[in-house]
């Protein structure tokens, strides 16, 4: 099914912001807008951490490449059809496997992109992860699977595999869905949740969980994920058959194409204040980059995956990437802030999981 | 003066302020007892009940509409788009307010003709 494209990725169009200093520096207040915000990391210390440090290593999340058939208007990783050179290669991905399997703790891998499954390697990557009993989850966009017919059978695929589907889905009609995802998104979107449900995603079976992300269609905050839920599940039920576990409410983060669209749209101070009003210490706690690491598609190291779109690699000495990578090392590192953490802590907070608090 | 000068200067002395709404709260300031209140009173007329937020979100954008408060048009609108509401279910609340403000005025059309019926010979 054919998909409009949006936009092109800021790197395509030769943005300013796809320069990742740039958008530090927008962030910081020193580019395009003087509008200065408290220091994350200083907001944090209210909340008693003096810093911010990783707890046990759980989840080893692989961004493996930024090559996507969407160009969404609110990427954070800056992701189309055009990122065909950040892509992970088989050797990295063996790297990769060589550690999930020797870090006992690591009991989930969470595979991302970009649609990841446009990765030549991906299918194998996921049999071997599989192979080593680690609980496999895969972010993937719904589209990809009736985008092409080499991508038909990926619902089997998963689901012999038992991999945990994250899909984007950010509202149960087509207008809104389209205009944030592309013409034609919506539809192919049903198709595919309906090919997943098929397969028998998002019902009883505990080993075939479809969990839907739900993410604000411009420059506001997520509401209740319950409330969003319990909404979500009657309207897609209703409307089309469809059926899922659970909805995930994920604050956009003021980066990339999103910090794009609240510069274009003049959102960006207010949106940013909404974000540092809505400061929620009890958020700190369970913040997602103390139990993850994240690898970007050249093997380098993350606090997670914002950290890695805006190239902040672990603050550690010596184990920046793969090649180096040493557990103690990373443990005993300090989590890299910024302004756009603020993202991760607004009201009930947010992560690859959806609340927090 | 250029015509962005007069726009600007209109916006100065526009009685609708925006960022007036933040300051919404300070009217606990000079009667703190009443002020204080009236936003429990609010706060929990909002909450989750027989009717859902966002069931309760689409009445006070029709009521926003009806009473024609800039201020409540913007604050329900949010709210609305936050909880999820579809554009057609807002513009159809717009309607039921519009509905009700134009019946209000033409049902008095029924005193106008008993007025005149009773004049009329």
């Amino acid at each position: 099914m054919a998909i409009k494209q949006k936009t092109k990725s800021l790197k395509a169009r030769g943005e300013d912001l796809s320069n990742t200093f740039f958008q530090l520096d927008v962030l910081n207040g020193k580019q395009v807008t003087d509008a200065k915000f408290t220091p994350f990391a200083k907001k944090i210390g209210e909340a008693g951490f003096t810093t911010l440090t990783p707890t046990t290593l759980e989840i080893f999340q692989l961004n493996i490449g930024k090559l996507c058939n969407q160009t969404c208007t609110h990427c954070h990783v800056d992701a189309g059809p055009d990122r065909k050179e950040e892509n992970m290669d088989k050797a990295t991905l063996e790297k990769c496997l060589k550690i999930i399997a020797s870090v006992p703790s690591i009991h989930t891998v969470d595979i991302t992109g970009g649609a990841p499954e446009m990765n030549a390697h991906f299918r194998w990557f996921v049999e071997e992860c599989s192979k080593l009993g680690k609980k496999v989850i895969n972010r993937c966009n719904l589209t990809i699977i009736v985008a092409n017919k080499k991508y038909f059978d990926l619902p089997e695929f998963f689901a012999k595999h038992k991999v945990h589907i994250i899909s984007s889905l950010p509202y149960f009609s087509e207008g809104k869905t389209d205009s944030q995802r592309g013409d034609g998104v919506f539809q192919a979107s049903i198709k595919a949740l309906k090919m997943l449900n098929e397969v028998g995603y998002g019902k009883e079976d505990p080993d075939l969980v479809l969990d839907l992300v739900y993410n604000p269609n411009g420059a506001f905050l997520p509401d209740d994920q319950a409330s969003l839920e319990k909404l979500f599940k009657r309207k897609l039920s209703t409307k089309f058959g469809i059926s899922f576990n659970m909805l995930f409410a994920i604050t956009n983060l003021p980066i990339s194409r999103f910090l794009d669209y609240l510069l274009q749209s003049g959102n960006y101070e207010e949106y940013m204040e909404k974000l540092v009003n809505a400061y929620n210490p009890m958020t700190v706690q369970g913040l997602m980059c103390r139990n993850t690491i994240s690898v970007s598609w050249d093997g380098y190291l993350h606090d997670c995956d914002f950290n890695q779109m805006l190239e902040l690699k672990v603050a550690t000495n010596g184990s920046q990437h793969l090649d180096d990578f040493d557990l103690e090392k990373l443990k005993n590192r300090n989590i890299v802030l910024n302004q756009h953490c603020y993202g991760c802590t607004a009201g009930a907070g947010s992560s690859c999981g959806g609340e927090i608090a | 003066m250029t015509n962005n000068v007069n726009l600007r200067k209109m916006a100065d002395n526009s009685y609708f302020k925006p960022e007036d709404l933040k300051k919404f709260g300070d009217i606990t300031k000079w009667q703190e007892t009443l002020g204080k209140k009236f936003f429990e009173y609010y706060g929990e007329v909002f909450k989750e009940g027989a009717l859902t937020a966002r069931e309760k979100a689409l009445i006070a954008l029709a009521v926003s509409h009806a009473v024609q408060c800039p201020y409540c048009i913007d604050a329900y609108t949010n709210t609305c788009v936050t909880k999820g509401a579809e554009e057609e279910e807002m513009m159809e609340a717009v309607h039921v307010a519009a509905a009700i403000k134009s019946g209000a005025t033409l049902v008095y059309g029924v005193q106008m003709m008993n007025h005149n019926n009773k004049i009329s010979m």
